[in-house]
Order: C-alpha cells, then sequence, then structure tokens
C-alpha cells in the first residue's frame, strides 16, 4: 500500500467504514494533506465501499474540502459585509504582494495558498482572516503581514 | 400592546456557582420528561436560531414518536453573516449546552448527542473535546445514559439548514431534504431528532435553573425571554450583548449606533433592512422582525447597492444548486442589479427582480432561497435610489 492508502486505512479504522464516517475521513485527509488528491479519493471509496465519483461529488460540495493541490498553509480572508466595511480589500492586496500570489493561487514554493472565505463569524472584530484553523481577528495590512512572516519563520 | 424598552440581561453567560449546570441537570432529572416538557412549553420559548419553532413542542413530537433510537443535536453551524453569538457561547458556557442536550436526550429518550460545529470554528474543538470529555464521565458517573459526540462541517452555509444539516452528518452533499417528514420525525439517520441551535440550548438549561415564571416575565406575549444579539458594522459598541425581546429598534440603535445610521440590517444576509424612518415603529421580536440575533448597523457613508450586492454575492456561491429557483434565482439577481446600475437595463426592471424573489420565497425548496426576497425587497424599496445610481 502506498503511504496514502495507508492513511486512508488508518482514518477508516479509527472512524469506521460507514457512509456516516465519510465527513469525519475526507476531514482527516484534508488536515494533513490539505485537499484531496485523485488517490486519495480513490482510497476512501475503496475503504468506505463507495464508487469514486461519489466521494468526489461529495467532496466538490464543500468549501473546505479542497480537490486542487493546496499550499502547506491555506489562508482565508473574510470577504463579506462586516469585514468589507472594515477594509478587507487592503488586507487582500497586501497579502497578495507580500507572498506575490492572487486570490486563489498558490506560491511557487506551495508554502501558502491564498483564498477568501463567506462570513467567519467575527463580524465585531474584523477584519479577519483563517491560517489553517487558526484564527486572526482585527487585522491590519501591518498585523497580517507579520502574520504571515511568522509562518514563514516557523517553516524555516 | 406592552411597550418594552432596551434592557441588557445577564442568562446566557452568567455562571451561578450554587448552581452549577450538572446541578441543574441532577435537579431536572428528578422530575418526569412530561413536567420538563410542560415547563418549557409555559416558558413560550421559540427556537433562537431564527425560525422561531417553539422548543418545547419540538421536544414533546419527538418524545411522542415510538422509535428505539432518537437523537439530540445542536446546531452550531453558525454561518449567518452579521452572527457570532454561538461561538461565544460555545467558547465561555459550553457545559450550559452540554447540559440542555443531556435535559432533552432525557425528555425524548435519546441516547446519543451531537454537536455539528462549522469548520470555521474548528480552533474551538480542542477545548471543547476536552470540556465534553470531562462533561460525558459525569453523565457516566451518574449512570445516565446518554453520550455527546462533536462533528465538523466543511464551509457550507446551508449546512445550517436543519435537513441539510444531517445529509452533511450522513456523509452526503449537504442538500435540504423535501419536507415533510419534519426532523421530529425523521430526521439524521431517518430518525426522530431533535435539532435545536446553541443558545436555544442554553435558555433550556437557563428554564430548568431558574423557572419558566422568571424566564416570561421578560420579553413580550409573543416574544418570551431574552435574546443574544451580535452587533456590527457602523456601531461604537460592536460586540454580543443579550437583551429582553420586543424593545423598539429606535432604542436599540440609540445605544448602539454611531448617531448617523441610516439602517439596520435584522436577522442577517437572509433579514430584513430597516430603513431610519421605520426605527420607531419596528419591534425586535416574533410580533415585528424576528432575528438570528444578527444586528449590522449601516451609516450614511455606506451605499446600500453594495450591501446588497455583496449579500446576493454570498447568496450566489452559498446556494447548494439543488432547486433551480434558487440556483438561477441567486445569479439572476445579481446581475440585474448589476445591469440597473450600469443601464443596461431600466429602472423599473428592478420590480421583475422582485417578482422573481417572489417566485423563490414560493418554489425553492429551503430558508435559503425562499428568504432572499427579504433583504432585496426591503433594500431596494427604501433605497431605490442608491440601487439605480
Amino acid at each position: 500500500m502506498t503511504n496514502t492508502e495507508n492513511f486512508v486505512h488508518e482514518l477508516a479504522e479509527k472512524h469506521g467504514r460507514t457512509r456516516n464516517a465519510l465527513m469525519p475521513i475526507l476531514q482527516g485527509v484534508v488536515a494533513r494533506d490539505k485537499y484531496l488528491s485523485e488517490e486519495a479519493m480513490i482510497a476512501v471509496a475503496r475503504e468506505l465501499d463507495l464508487s469514486a465519483a461519489d466521494v468526489y461529488g461529495t467532496a466538490t460540495f464543500y468549501t473546505f474540502l479542497d480537490t486542487v493541490p493546496r499550499g502547506k498553509n491555506v489562508i482565508r480572508v473574510c470577504k463579506t459585509i462586516s469585514c468589507h466595511m472594515h477594509n478587507k480589500d487592503e488586507i487582500i492586496k497586501a497579502l497578495e504582494e507580500q507572498l506575490r500570489c492572487k486570490v486563489g493561487e498558490t506560491t511557487s514554493d506551495k508554502k501558502f495558498t491564498l483564498l477568501t472565505a463567506n462570513c467567519l463569524g467575527w463580524c465585531h472584530k474584523g477584519p479577519v482572516m483563517l491560517v489553517n484553523d487558526d484564527v486572526y481577528p482585527e487585522l491590519t495590512t501591518q498585523k497580517a503581514i507579520e502574520i504571515v512572516q511568522e509562518y514563514i519563520r516557523k517553516s524555516n | 400592546m406592552e411597550q418594552k424598552h432596551l434592557k441588557r440581561v445577564d442568562l446566557i453567560f452568567e455562571w451561578d456557582e450554587k448552581n452549577p449546570p450538572i446541578q441543574v441537570l441532577d435537579e431536572t432529572l428528578q422530575k418526569t420528561p412530561d413536567a420538563i416538557i410542560l415547563e418549557m412549553i409555559d416558558s413560550g420559548l421559540k427556537g433562537r436560531g431564527g425560525a422561531g419553532f417553539p422548543t418545547g413542542l419540538k421536544w414533546k413530537f419527538t418524545r411522542n414518536e415510538d422509535s428505539d433510537i432518537k437523537y439530540v443535536i445542536c446546531n452550531a453551524d453558525e454561518g449567518e453573516p452579521g452572527t457570532f453569538k454561538d461561538r461565544e457561547i460555545l467558547d465561555r458556557v459550553p457545559e450550559k449546552i452540554f447540559t440542555g442536550m443531556a435535559i432533552c436526550g432525557y425528555v425524548i429518550g435519546a441516547k446519543e448527542g451531537y454537536i455539528y460545529l462549522r469548520a470555521e470554528y474548528n480552533f474551538l474543538l480542542k477545548s471543547l473535546q476536552q470540556k465534553l470529555d470531562k462533561f460525558n464521565q459525569q453523565l457516566k458517573d451518574r449512570q445516565i445514559e446518554f453520550t455527546i459526540f462533536l462533528r465538523s462541517g466543511s464551509g457550507a452555509y446551508v449546512c445550517g439548514e436543519e435537513s441539510a444539516l444531517f445529509e452533511s452528518m450522513e456523509g452526503k452533499r449537504g442538500e435540504p431534504r423535501n419536507k415533510p417528514p419534519y426532523p421530529t420525525v425523521a430526521g439524521y439517520n431517518s430518525k426522530p431528532t431533535v435539532i435545536n441551535n446553541v443558545e436555544t440550548l442554553v435558555y433550556t438549561c437557563e428554564i430548568c435553573r431558574m423557572g419558566a415564571d422568571k424566564f416570561k416575565a421578560l420579553g413580550t406575549s409573543d416574544s418570551r425571554g431574552s435574546k443574544v444579539f451580535s452587533v456590527s458594522g457602523d456601531t461604537t459598541k460592536p460586540g454580543i450583548y443579550e437583551l429582553e425581546l420586543g424593545m423598539p429598534l429606535k432604542d436599540f440603535i440609540d445605544e448602539f449606533g454611531d448617531d448617523d445610521a441610516k439602517a439596520v440590517q435584522v436577522g442577517g444576509a437572509s433579514g430584513h433592512c430597516v430603513p431610519r424612518k421605520k426605527f420607531n415603529d419596528t419591534i425586535i421580536g416574533f410580533e415585528g422582525i424576528p432575528t438570528g440575533g444578527s444586528m449590522m448597523i449601516f451609516n450614511s457613508s455606506r451605499s446600500m447597492y453594495n450591501v446588497l450586492h455583496d449579500y446576493l454575492e454570498f447568496f450566489t456561491e452559498e446556494s447548494c444548486g439543488q432547486c433551480t429557483p434558487c440556483r438561477v434565482g441567486c445569479q439572476q439577481l445579481l446581475k440585474g442589479i448589476e445591469a440597473v446600475k450600469k443601464g443596461e437595463r431600466p429602472p423599473s426592471y428592478l420590480e421583475d427582480l422582485k417578482k422573481l424573489t417572489l417566485t423563490m420565497k414560493i418554489a425553492a425548496k429551503c430558508g435559503l432561497g425562499q428568504s432572499v426576497a427579504n433583504p432585496f425587497i426591503s433594500i431596494v424599496d427604501n433605497f431605490k435610489e442608491e440601487i439605480i445610481y
């Protein structure tokens, strides 16, 4: 078995092989790999005795279950109204310049993917962004850049 | 008519050292399930997620179903733009949520409970799981046959719709089901299920602690009790506030506005926009404008076209795509207001778009598509010039 197949097998052992286990298993793969590769989705389909198309169809419904490769760190900047009113556009612009990639893209060193997200639930402290699961409210352009630099330092 | 005024209340986050949630549970379980249901019905508590279904009836219907397996689900898929109160509740007083769930489990005869937490709040998972492990152990020590599990969402607004949430928990695309059957008959795994909002469950715990009489002394005959409001936008005091239901919007604006408020979006993107001239006559409660708690304030520097455009972009992205009225409707509304703004369509085209939202209200399968008419009509009617020019 390949590394991915092994990992999916472990997840299936942990969460079970019923259809109800599909989301926790897919979430487990994304937590490790940041996205669902074709290999991973086929492995999940085999473990759960589902069609690969069914797994793919489910995964593509959910924003947080990516099916295209993502960077080691996924940044999601909230774009909904309250954050919009509090200058999320400037935060996005600063991050695009800092990372040298546009929204929706991954940096060439594969360390960051920059995305936008619908309401993250911090409307009283916008603008806000998630880096992986961690939340950073009350952003300024300066703060956003420092946070990204900190992730770069940690990964070096 | 009873005239209420803005009054701050502290029930949700209050921590009664002498009577902590676990003790409330012990005392409540001395009563019969029917007595607890009567207390809930008597309290007048209605769901705090936005739809406002009477909680006691929901519990009663599920209790009356004949099934060996039943479930209690806490809907923590808080995704309505402008709402963030559930996050604070989950962070600060999760024990009260667990207690509400355990009481509900006892009442309806369920052995399993689930909290469906939106992925955007995954940073809460670790501490929530620790507190949950402790609570589950406390249940075990008391030989109460009820266990609560955590489940994560994966970033889909529509999964806050109860039947879409069940689909998601069952490992499928989060597409809402046809109703009936309602969750009380066939919910998660097609078994009778009570699904309550985070805040609702905390109030059930509070009603068991202080009694229905004290709870219903707050609010009005249509809107009993208090509610947690999420205040954002052009406000001097952004944050969450628990307030008595039934106040006029004017009171709210006097307290939270920046003296220049021209509109308030009550109930999030799917709620209603109230312009300044209607602040005095608008009651916040089920007799006026009900809300899941989102209160977004806009001052005169804001373009209501941009606000509406943001909402329509949101709905276009979050529509699950299953039913045509919503999938195509949201896109056409967005394109439509852009075309009117650019002058490619005459201002009268807005009337056609309003008719489209009314069609969606009748024909869309779930609350998402049905409620787009609320923001669309209330913003277009009250701020027509801003939408056109």
